[in-house]
């Protein structure tokens, strides 16, 4: 089968790969690209664990096709944190315990992310509904919603 | 006891795996690779019962890019009538359940698998097994598998001396119930359903095997790698020297990850194609194959004096197995009355196989099944009596000496204080509006000790990396890192703590019971109390005194007093550095079978609103109060407090498993198998009550599983009071509510 | 194993055009959010597939001289909420473009997914109904409109002939004292397929309704128009016994299956609720225009 070559940008890099017309960008992210930050949970998109941006829009890697990725900028967990600088939102979730298993943490975190790059102060209510579709079933999303609640609150403060 | 100032136990730091999973580089069981690699796929029964009449590969042994077939053929028969058990699993049962043998028992059960050079190649090739099935009528529900003309799964299993599903049957009894429902001025007995429900971890089952040699090596996401290990090996035939297995970080079990599923039949691929081979679960195949807990039908029944004191408990309960023997019903018969303090108990439990996936461990397994019945029937009695339902707990509340029905006579426990605590806390007292309901609940899990092993070693640097023998599942790491800093008063920040593999530490079993940091925090404190007796000699070797006038206080070693010398104080630091000199590498390792973890109590208070037009229910506050014994990291005994609430809202509310009537999983993904989303909870409130066990040497108790115990009936008697209409039956989901409340 | 193509043209003619010669082996890719996990599945495997999200038409948000919206098939519900004006015109046409699935499906689904995907269940079709948006599709043999109802077919069935692709939805102009609401019925708060789900669109002058369209999904084949319901409300101004008859009308309408997401009585029973609920949110909404 021919491959498909894809030139694409990733947590600002430019990164080439080749794929199957039919792969998702999650194989590939996890696969070929060595990026297993990303997980599948469910590989039908109803629990946000492989939770990427995409041209700045949060979406989830296995509902995407791999060359769908030709021209776009994708953004993963791997490139949150800057250097050894955690994101506010990594620093909170490891000060507040906003983890326990940490298999969906990374959705959640680029998730979270997402939604005070957009809303700076939300309300609880706006995060749980924005986060409704990352599943966590360790945590019960009190402490995810109480570290998101905090950070927002931080980075207002120092904004 | 040790004296311990509590500078690090009780503080909420930053666990040591933590910056690893939130930057995404924490490698879990799927996320690792090996030069070389294949993959495996597993061929699934597209039937509920049936006869294997024959198996043929060839198609798919011939097809492009195919490596290897196996099926059950390729692993160890275990006879039938022959138990060989490992802990609480028979392998006649575990090896069939992962290759079916004589039959398919369930939709989804494994019959063959093929490794190949891709994903899509394996699960092609699959297709292209020929296997003959002469189909068997099919029963998926206890109600019928116990009927006497019910299809009958196996012809070896009998009951009273008939053919039968009832696979098993245990009895609790105290006392004389008739006796007792004579004294009583209100009897009353109920009947209740609930469905089988998923632990719903987020990472699926997988497994990577390679075998060099005849000797493999394993990374699986489990609750214990010495598990995987013992089981592979019974199930492959290779000694478990030959196997190591290897605890990838694991992404949420709740129990389901006590058992293996892929890591034999990987093992078998990988040996006979000489390549290492990988296999991943789809979410599908998680929900349809592995192991939920059992769905059940029980009755209850309840007897009390006028003055409030239950003078008698009956209870029954069947509990589904899925497809082979072994549902939990001594979780739900032992514990369904254990809170209380009852002279006549007779509680009886039955194991009921059908054509559904074999169930496995779920947080205080069959518990929340046993406690939904009794703690439902106590909001009766409470009502019958005029009595608030915590004043008629807190009167009849176990305590210490109480002897329980499943046989023990508690110690100091904690019971009682977490009543009292729900009734003196502000939620017991907020006022609720219209179509709002109040109910509460409690409930008691036994809690384990068992196997674990540690070895703490310094460094020579003088900093300390401790290794114990139990995948993390939700922060023990930084637990156990608290526990030694403090032993050891030194900064948190020196201490690493890893999870060793099958080939670098002692035996330790499994993650569950919620017996992890019980037992491992026992061997982990004798360590490091060793290391700390060997850090005083080698001090008093510096300074040449006797080893018994050194002291160790604040991190560092001292003279005992004026008498033991002048010296200046010395350090880890300063100890390590001359180690060579002074006797060599300074570590100590214990392994031992711990005991005295004592039972775990709590009591739940929930807040819901009912919508009566569309029948749904929403939780609008919940708190919990547990006797959690001592919170080494408070942040993450909190977390398993409200995990397990959230579960059991979702037990109560929306969980279910739904059948077609072929036996085929209805449901069999997220967006069906509704479990809570972020939107559906309120903020989970967790009050700790520690009450220290007096037989660890900080005062553990386990905590992670009776969070799960209470939730049903707290539910359940919320909607009660919110409705005045009781539900006997979970999930309580709309149309179920409609039903109830349109059927007045 | 079949060759698949993955291709995403720039032009309509061009993806028409690889869609006709694929004859019925191609599928359109928009938000891919059905499509990938009915690959996955293996429910469809399409020899081609064609994504439309590089065709400027398919992707944009255009008012039209006559004050109403055209929405290109492939936009995203995300992209959707952003636009400045378009949730003030059609509140509930916004709201129930944004009920398909979570956050991160908002980034990709699309209405022309939701609707293509034929099932009675899609959350925005309802509310496209109830808003009197009319398709454009294209195909070999040219352009052609249809109103939004006449659309599906059955469950997973439409009406597009062979080669032709959905490109637009056109919403009309609002007159003065309109809105519109998408109320649904889902056992969580969140993430699950609608049970019942009802579009009411409501045109007010001085408390009384000059003009009404229900859209109600989920209870029979296809989404459904329910003109009787319409009919109660029209003239009245929303009193209790027009709602009543409204909800009857929308009871009535109902064909439902017992299934996994509900039963034939509970569908029946929630859809007349859930009507009531939806004119409350639409009147309330149409008396601030």
């Amino acid at each position: 089968m021919a491959k498909m070559h894809v030139a694409t940008t990733i947590n600002g890099e430019p990164e080439e790969f080749l794929c199957e017309p039919h792969d998702s960008m999650l194989d590939l992210l996890r696969g070929a690209l060595g990026l297993t930050g990303a997980k599948e949970g469910c590989g039908t998109g109803d629990c946000g664990a492989c939770s990427i941006m995409l041209d700045g829009r949060l979406v989830c890697s296995c509902l995407m096709l791999a060359p769908e990725a030709e021209g776009r900028k994708i953004d993963t967990i791997e490139g949150m944190a800057q250097g050894e600088t955690l994101h506010p939102l990594q620093q909170k979730f490891l000060e507040m315990a906003a983890l326990q298993c940490g298999i969906c943490t990374p959705g959640v975190l680029m998730a979270s992310r997402a939604l005070l790059e957009r809303n700076p102060d939300p309300t609880e209510t706006e995060v749980r509904f924005w986060l409704a579709g990352n599943l966590c079933r360790c945590t019960g999303y009190d402490k995810i919603v109480r570290a998101v609640l905090e950070t927002a609150a931080e980075m207002r403060g120092a904004a | 006891m040790n004296v311990i100032n509590n500078k690090w136990i009780g503080s909420r730091t930053i666990r040591p795996d933590g910056a690893d999973k939130v930057t995404g580089r924490a490698s879990y069981s799927a996320d690792t690779s090996m030069p070389g690699m294949i993959w495996g796929k597993v061929l699934r029964s597209p039937h509920a019962h049936a006869r294997i009449v024959s198996i043929d590969t060839s198609r798919a042994e011939a097809h492009p890019g195919v490596k290897a077939v196996v099926t059950a053929k390729d692993i160890v028969e275990f006879p039938l009538d022959k138990s060989v058990m490992l802990g609480i699993q028979d392998m006649r049962w575990m090896s069939r359940n992962v290759l079916a043998r004589e039959k398919v028992l369930f939709h989804g059960h494994p019959v063959a698998a093929v490794a190949a050079m891709s994903e899509r190649i394996a699960a092609e090739a699959c297709k292209l097994i020929e296997v003959v099935y002469e189909v068997l009528p099919h029963v998926i529900e206890i109600e019928e598998a116990i009927k006497p003309d019910a299809p009958i799964l196996h012809d070896f299993l009998s009951f009273e001396g008939k053919p039968s599903n009832i696979a098993g049957k245990l009895e609790h009894k105290l006392g004389d119930v008739e006796a007792g429902f004579a004294k009583a001025d209100v009897v009353i007995e109920r009947h209740f359903k609930t469905r089988p429900v998923h632990q719903g971890y987020i990472e699926p089952h997988s497994a990577l095997v390679s075998v060099v040699d005849g000797k493999a090596v394993i990374w699986s996401s489990s609750q214990g790698q010495f598990m995987v290990r013992a089981m592979t090996s019974l199930l492959t035939g290779i000694p478990q020297s030959d196997i190591r297995a290897i605890p990838a970080e694991i992404g949420g079990g709740f129990g389901g990850k006590t058992i293996i599923y892929l890591e034999p039949v990987a093992t078998i691929l990988a040996k006979k194609t000489g390549r290492p081979v990988k296999m991943v679960m789809t979410r599908d195949e998680v929900m349809r194959a592995t192991g939920p807990t059992s769905g059940s039908m029980s009755t209850v029944k309840i007897g009390a004096t006028k003055d409030g004191k239950i003078v008698a408990a009956q209870g029954t309960f069947y509990l589904q197995a899925g497809a082979l023997p072994g549902s939990p019903i001594r979780g739900a018969a032992g514990c369904a009355f254990a809170p209380y303090d009852i002279p006549n108990v007779h509680s009886t439990g039955f194991d009921v196989v059908s054509n559904r996936s074999k169930v496995a461990a779920y947080r205080a397994p069959g518990a929340p099944i046993g406690a939904y019945a009794a703690e439902c029937v106590l909001d009766e009695v409470a009502e019958a009596l005029g009595m608030d339902p915590l004043e008629l707990r807190l009167k009849n509340a176990a305590r210490q000496g109480t002897k329980a029905a499943h046989g023990p006579v508690f110690p100091v426990i904690g019971f009682v204080d977490t009543i009292e605590a729900a009734i003196a806390h502000p939620h017991y007292k907020t006022p609720l509006g219209k179509l709002q309901g109040r109910g509460v609940a409690s409930g008691f899990w036994f809690n384990a000790g068992g196997e674990s092993s540690a070895q703490v070693n310094i460094t020579e640097d003088g900093n300390v990396a401790v290794t114990t023998g139990h995948p993390d599942i939700g922060g023990s790491r930084a637990s156990i890192a608290n526990i030694t800093a403090e032993l050891l008063g030194i900064d948190y920040k020196r201490v690493s703590v890893l999870i060793g593999d099958t080939a670098t530490i002692g035996y330790s079993n499994l993650t569950g019971g919620s017996r992890v940091l019980f037992a491992s925090a026992m061997v982990v404190t004798q360590s490091t109390e060793k290391v700390i007796k060997t850090l005083c000699e080698r001090a008093a070797k510096i300074w040449k005194i006797d080893p018994e006038a050194v002291v160790w206080e604040d991190g560092e070693a001292k003279p005992a007093g004026e008498n033991a010398g002048k010296f200046p104080a010395l350090s880890l630091v300063d100890i390590a550095a001359k180690a060579s000199e002074t006797g060599g590498p300074i570590g100590a390792g214990v392994q031992q079978n711990t005991q005295g973890a004592e039972g775990g109590f709590a009591t739940h208070v929930c807040d819901v609103e009912v919508d009566p037009e569309l029948g749904i229910v929403r939780v609008l506050r919940y708190t919990s109060f547990q006797d959690v014994g001592r919170a080494v990291h408070p942040s993450y005994v909190e977390g398993q407090m409200q995990g397990g609430a959230a579960q059991g809202i979702g037990w109560a509310l929306s969980e279910e498993y739904l059948y077609d009537k072929n036996g085929k999983v209805d449901n069999a993904s997220f967006l069906d198998y509704r479990m809570p989303v972020c939107s559906d909870l309120p903020m989970l409130d967790a009050v700790m009550i520690e009450v220290p066990n007096p037989k660890h040497p900080q005062g553990v108790r386990g905590v992670g599983e009776v969070p799960l115990v209470p939730p049903l009936a707290a539910v359940a008697n919320a909607v009660a009071n919110a409705l005045g209409k009781r539900f006997y039956s979970l999930p309580m989901s709309p149309p179920r509510v409609l039903e109830v409340l349109d059927g007045a | 194993m079949t060759e698949i193509r993955y291709i995403a043209p720039s032009s309509l003619e061009e993806a028409i055009g690889a869609y006709a010669a694929a004859a019925g082996a191609a599928r359109i890719l928009a938000g891919g959010t059905d499509l990938l996990v009915q690959m996955r599945a293996g429910v469809v495997s399409p020899g081609t597939i064609i994504d439309i999200k590089k065709i400027a038409e398919a992707t944009g948000i255009e008012e039209t001289p006559e004050g109403g919206f055209r929405l290109g098939a492939a936009v995203s519900g995300a992209a959707l909420a952003e636009h400045p004006r378009f949730g003030q015109a059609w509140p509930g046409v916004l709201e129930a473009v944004n009920l398909i699935g979570s956050t991160q499906v908002q980034g990709r689904a699309s209405p022309g997914g939701n609707l293509c995907n034929g099932s009675p269940a899609g959350d925005s079709v309802p509310a496209m109904v109830a808003a009197g948006a009319v398709v454009t599709l294209q195909g070999p043999n040219g352009r052609r409109t249809m109103p939004v109802e006449a659309f599906p077919a059955g469950p997973g069935r439409t009406n597009l002939a062979p080669g032709e692709i959905l490109v637009s939805f056109t919403l009309p102009p609002r007159p003065k004292g309109s809105s519109d609401a998408y109320l649904r019925m889902i056992p969580r708060t969140e993430m699950d397929i609608a049970v019942v789900g009802v579009g009411v669109n409501l045109t007010l002058e001085n408390g009384t309704v000059t003009a009404a369209r229900v859209g109600l999904g989920a209870v029979a084949p296809t989404v459904l128009l329910v003109e009787a319901a319409a009919k109660a409300l029209i003239g009245s101004k929303l009193e209790e016994a027009a709602l009543e008859a409204a909800a009857e009308a929308c009871r009535a309408a109902c064909k439902p299956i017992d299934d996994k997401r509900g039963t034939i009585v509970y569908r029946t029973k929630v859809a007349g609720v859930l009507l009531k609920r939806t004119v409350a949110i639409a009147a309330e909404r149409a008396g601030r225009n």
